[in-house]
């Protein structure tokens, strides 16, 4: 056998409760996707919130790295106008 | 300080800068080597007290009084079996495999709390036990869920929420039998008597001997020292003891109402250092315990490897 402890990395994603997103909770060990299933089941979702579960192998996982997030993220952070508080109504007017 | 020559201290200055601003260094992030050398060392010493404290109340599954008792003693150990996982997980983010760490553990070079390396006598140390040494575990791991290591913390917010039924549970052990027979009522006071000191030393070493309190703080990983989250097991501790009618062992102890803490006496260090050097009461069955489990656990490991190479092959034949 190829290892001892050392099956596949998988990652672990529960989503608690109806309508919210599915989280990143960590990983487990396994062999193939039904048992990293099952893995994750008994290690992340042993209390009752649960209601579904992702498990995709890490090594299918592309992450953005630290080195690269100012200019990966700046975009996002220059441009007021994206947000509502950029804009002045009269006052006494019910915007929402 | 302790800086080594290999990380750069233009870098470093940076990472210590990000600490101080109360940032969180995640798994990619750069980090000296130092950092990740004791995270790598207090994680999985964590993950392996987590694995090894299944042991002592394993021993009691199946002597426990009741249905109600087993059940629960069982949704424990498998908690602390999770809990374990968990911090394996966060400690592999750090470039450690978890087959480097069990190696590890069961070669010796890796340690493990020490009070696991004393014996579950009676049913009232499985009280005494989620009471005392899981209240006191609970108070480091909340401190430890601010830590500054990522994955560390979150690991932590996981295990608090989780770890608070483990104490309730024990905390109601040991009241009901408080309040039950003469000889109910002595066999949990036994239980204190014998778990207190011990539980006292799980905070570690006194800060001026801690050989790595310095540092741990300094990086963030530790945010309080083990003194002061000693004296906070123990002012918590102490008025549950009242409550229910036990006493701890200490003749020394008294309340300090200037400064609102239960001074209590002086810790038997050399005990401490003993166990912690592989000459505690189990030390040795723990260790046997866990070789035995991962050596019969062998055939499942190659089965279920066995199994996913022959779905795959499966798999390909349709495929094709």
């Amino acid at each position: 056998m190829s290892s001892e402890t050392q099956w596949p990395l998988w990652e672990v994603f529960t989503q608690e409760g109806d309508a919210a997103p599915h989280e990143h909770a960590g990983s487990v060990h396994a062999v193939d996707a039904e048992h990293a299933m099952q893995n994750a089941r008994d290690v992340y979702a042993r209390r009752g919130k649960v209601v579904s579960l992702w498990v995709v192998p890490t090594a299918s996982i592309t992450a953005s790295s630290p080195g690269d997030a100012g200019p990966l993220f700046d975009p996002g952070s220059d441009k007021a106008y994206r947000h509502p508080q950029f804009y002045k109504s009269p006052r006494g007017v019910k915007i929402f | 300080m302790t800086v080594s020559t290999a990380d750069d201290p233009i870098k470093l200055a940076e990472f210590e800068a990000r600490l101080e601003r109360g940032e969180t260094i995640e798994p990619k992030d750069w980090m000296p080597e130092k950092y990740r050398k004791q995270l790598i060392r207090m994680m999985s010493q964590h993950a392996h007290s987590e694995i090894v404290g299944m042991l002592p109340e394993g021993n009691w599954i199946t002597r426990a009084p009741s249905l109600r008792r087993k059940m629960v003693l069982l949704a424990k150990v498998q908690d602390e079996g999770g809990h374990g996982l968990y911090i394996y997980c966060g400690t592999e983010t750090l470039g450690i495999d978890r087959e480097e760490l069990v190696e590890q553990l069961l070669t010796g070079k890796a340690k493990y709390s020490s009070i696991f390396n004393y014996p579950t006598l009676t049913w009232a140390d499985i009280g005494v036990i989620g009471w005392l040494v899981d209240g006191a575990a609970i108070v480091n791991q909340t401190m430890l869920a601010k830590t500054s290591y990522g994955p560390y913390a979150r690991a932590m917010i996981r295990i608090c929420k989780e770890e608070n039924f483990h104490k309730r549970q024990g905390y109601e052990i040991c009241t009901v039998m408080a309040k039950g027979t003469p000889a109910q009522r002595a066999m949990v006071q036994d239980a204190v008597n014998r778990w207190w000191w011990p539980s006292l030393m799980m905070f570690g070493p006194s800060d001026g001997t801690s050989p790595n309190s310095a540092e741990l703080l300094r990086w963030r990983v530790k945010r309080e020292t083990n003194d002061a989250l000693r004296q906070r097991f123990v002012n918590l501790t102490i008025p549950q003891a009242q409550a229910i009618g036990l006493t701890v062992p200490d003749p020394d102890l008294r309340y300090n109402a200037e400064t609102e803490n239960w001074e209590f006496g002086a810790i038997d260090w050399a005990e401490f250092q003993a166990v912690i050097s592989g000459n505690g009461p189990c030390n040795r069955e723990r260790m046997a315990a866990r070789r035995k489990a991962h050596d019969d656990g062998a055939w499942v490991r190659e089965a279920a490897e066995a199994h996913a190479a022959k779905q795959a092959a499966r798999s390909r034949e349709h495929a094709a």
